[in-house]
């Protein structure tokens, strides 16, 4: 099945160019590598707050920036992003605001609001459960006469979900316009893929929906960028639903929480680093190409490091958070049974502060 | 307003009302929705959506794979993406895989994004036993919805108020279970309005007044309840006939002042008695009519067995003898 589903590049992880189809513009180029480093800004951020304890647990996604960063610059205005809780490098990319980003790993609820006009869901915890949601919303695009289309993202553990296979399924049967972005990091916190699935790829699950099925370098992001915006297009032309399986890996822990070094050794994946980085291998492409010069470099990520600092003083500046919000928003009109206990409970804190 | 001669009213049963219902609903909103296995072409097992396909269009009344999850998963989907669904479980204990959907996502949506996305969603299940039905499908599994923050749970017992609710919980702006008594699908027929009424959520009935003890129950239980309720009168016994019809959010008032009236209570439920419905009417009443209350409270309710085989259920199933048992032991306290 690798040879039916090979992997899909643009450029090794030297910077070589290996398939000249598409038109690298050098705006392109710089754009997806800024967005990369935004990425990797935030999730560096992240990572370091957690370690001070400024916020909680948190997911980090670094490794995977061409995947996530190359599928939402596919996506279009109005489409559905359906994340997990490692996708924000994608919906940073989407237009989700860093500081809500924050908020959420900070234990606020605050981090699951979109910005207006941002059809961006929050993130999925229960694995593969978004994947429905997608299909679903993205039949009603149809039923309303958009072209709008959904996406959704998941890890190769979520392929063994039944809503998984739910979800590709409802979207097969209903022709609904959807991608299903799968990012194949190998792992499902310690479980290799070896011990997931004993089929070779997950592209070729797509067979059992007759379905689309691409299987791409995760770290490259042009190839992710063009592969997914072939999908969005069909997509859009009521062409039906495609799974894209981007192949890729996280340098770090699964979580803040997670110790790596107990289910895999660490020194090779220090040692990728050098070998298939999305952003040194841009950058290579770049010096090959005479486009790349350091103080531009520089620029770029002082002002990603001005940005999210920004966002870290914002995330911290936030006002308390408001325990009207836990009881106010259970059920659009309140229910007896909810003002009552916030009552009750008001009334208790009010008396103990006498 | 009309009088009640110009409503034109037509005699259905449960089932029927619910297809009524639903028919009023599709036709007067464009993005309610219907779904589910069955529904379509076969109009559903029990026929709750007979010939809603032919009239409204198979994009409208699909039938969907054979998936509880992606049932619930897609409804999610569709909306918090501007439409209706009404989602069918063929049977309530077919729910399980759909949990997860329900308590993770559809439940809590409107909560964890500041009322930014909310779930519109009807579940619909038909549930109970009494039909020898094959096992798992009797299942009265309703404490598992009402224990569940954001969703709100509501059983009709008869026709009329089967349209009423049922519209209402398709209007209603969150996810609402909507148990469809099956024992009681075509045990009789009402006067159901043929135009668009609501039965508000959230309030029970008085079905008879009484004074010496208030028993409660809602669903199926109605049915035998008021079996042992008139046995009871012919003894000189005055019961007060309540049928909950939400059980969450239950009504607290209708419950208060009844208890408060009698001083006694009989509460009735299908489902495995500990952690059933009736302890969360159990805890109204000790909050409301404690010190009015001159025995203690009684329930008469399934065992915590699993439903059984059917050629146990009339054992399992509260009877209208039970009933009366429970409510003499009340008033002879």
């Amino acid at each position: 099945m690798e040879k039916e589903f090979p992997i899909r590049q643009v450029l090794d992880g030297e910077g070589n160019i290996t398939d000249d189809s598409y038109d690298l513009s050098e705006e392109l180029v710089k754009d997806l590598y800024g967005k990369m480093l935004r990425a990797r800004t935030l999730d560096k951020k992240s990572v370091n707050l957690q370690r001070q304890g400024r916020i909680g647990t948190y997911a980090p996604f670094e490794g995977q920036e061409a995947s996530q960063v190359g599928s939402a610059s596919a996506l279009g205005e109005g489409d559905w992003m359906f994340p997990t809780y490692r996708d924000h490098g994608a919906t940073l990319t989407f237009g989700h605001s860093v500081t809500t980003i924050m908020l959420y790993w900070k234990g606020r609820v605050e981090g699951c609001v979109p910005p207006e006009g941002k059809n961006i869901f929050p993130p999925a915890v229960p694995i593969a459960t978004q994947l429905p949601h997608a299909t679903g919303a993205a039949m009603a695009e149809k039923r309303k006469g958009t072209d709008r289309v959904s996406i959704a993202y998941f890890g190769d553990g979520a392929t063994s979900e039944g809503d998984f296979h739910e979800g590709l399924n409802f979207a097969s049967v209903f022709k609904a316009p959807v991608v299903f972005f799968n990012q194949n990091n190998g792992y499902a916190i310690s479980v290799p893929i070896e011990k997931q699935m004993n089929s070779k790829t997950i592209a070729q699950k797509s067979l059992a929906y007759d379905m689309d099925g691409v299987r791409v370098d995760g770290n490259d992001v042009l190839a992710v960028y063009f592969e997914t915006k072939k999908a969005v297009e069909k997509a859009r032309r009521g062409e039906g639903p495609t799974l894209i399986e981007a192949v890729t890996w996280r340098y770090g822990a699964h979580t803040t929480a997670d110790d790596p070094t107990k289910y895999r050794d660490q020194q090779v994946s220090e040692e990728k680093r050098n070998k298939i980085d999305p952003l040194l291998r841009l950058e290579r492409y770049m010096e090959k190409q005479g486009f790349f010069d350091e103080q531009w470099k520089q620029d770029v990520t002082a002002q990603c490091d001005r940005e999210i600092e920004q966002a870290v003083e914002e995330m911290e500046a936030f006002p308390d958070a408001d325990i009207n919000d836990m009881f106010g928003h259970v059920f659009k009109e309140p229910v007896w049974t909810i003002e009552k206990q916030r009552e009750d409970y008001l009334t208790f804190k009010r008396g103990e502060t006498v | 307003m009309k009088t009640a001669a110009e409503i034109k009213t037509n005699k259905l049963t449960l089932v029927q009302a619910v297809t009524d219902g639903l028919r009023t609903m599709l036709k007067e909103h464009e993005e309610v929705l219907v779904l589910g296995e069955d529904v379509g072409q076969n109009g559903g097992v029990f026929r709750a959506t007979d010939g809603l396909a032919a009239e409204f269009g198979e994009d409208r009344v699909m039938d969907t794979p054979l998936a509880e999850a992606g049932i619930v998963g897609t409804s999610i989907g569709l909306a918090i993406n501007g439409f209706r669904p009404v989602a069918e479980m063929q049977f309530l204990g077919f729910v399980y895989p759909a949990y997860e959907q329900i308590m993770t996502h559809a439940s809590r949506i409107r909560s964890r994004t500041l009322s930014r996305y909310s779930v519109p969603m009807v579940i619909r299940a038909p549930y109970g036993g009494g039909i020898r039905a094959p096992e798992i499908h009797s299942d009265s599994c309703e404490s598992l919805f009402t224990h569940m923050p954001g969703m709100k749970v509501v059983v009709p017992s008869n026709p009329y108020d089967a349209k009423g609710l049922l519209i209402a919980a398709i209007e209603d702006p969150d996810p609402v279970l909507f148990m469809e008594p099956m024992r009681s699908y075509r045990a009789f027929k009402d006067d159901v309005p043929e135009e668009k009424y609501t039965v508000e959520l959230g309030k029970g009935a008085k079905l008879t007044e009484g004074e010496d003890v208030t028993v409660i129950a809602w669903g199926n239980m109605v049915a035998t309840a008021q079996k042992a309720v008139e046995k009871m009168e012919a003894e000189g016994i005055s019961c007060e006939l309540l049928d909950l019809r939400t059980l969450y959010p239950l009504d607290k008032d209708l419950i208060a002042e009844s208890v408060q009236k009698t001083g006694r209570a009989v509460i009735v439920h299908e489902a495995p008695e500990t952690g059933g419905v009736g302890n969360d009417v159990l805890s109204v009443i000790n909050e409301e009519a404690f010190l009015y209350l001159r025995a203690p409270v009684s329930k008469v309710a399934g065992f915590d067995t699993p439903f059984p085989f059917f050629s146990l259920e009339e054992e399992y199933l509260p009877t209208p003898e039970r009933i009366v048992h429970a409510i003499k032991k009340s008033v002879t306290f």
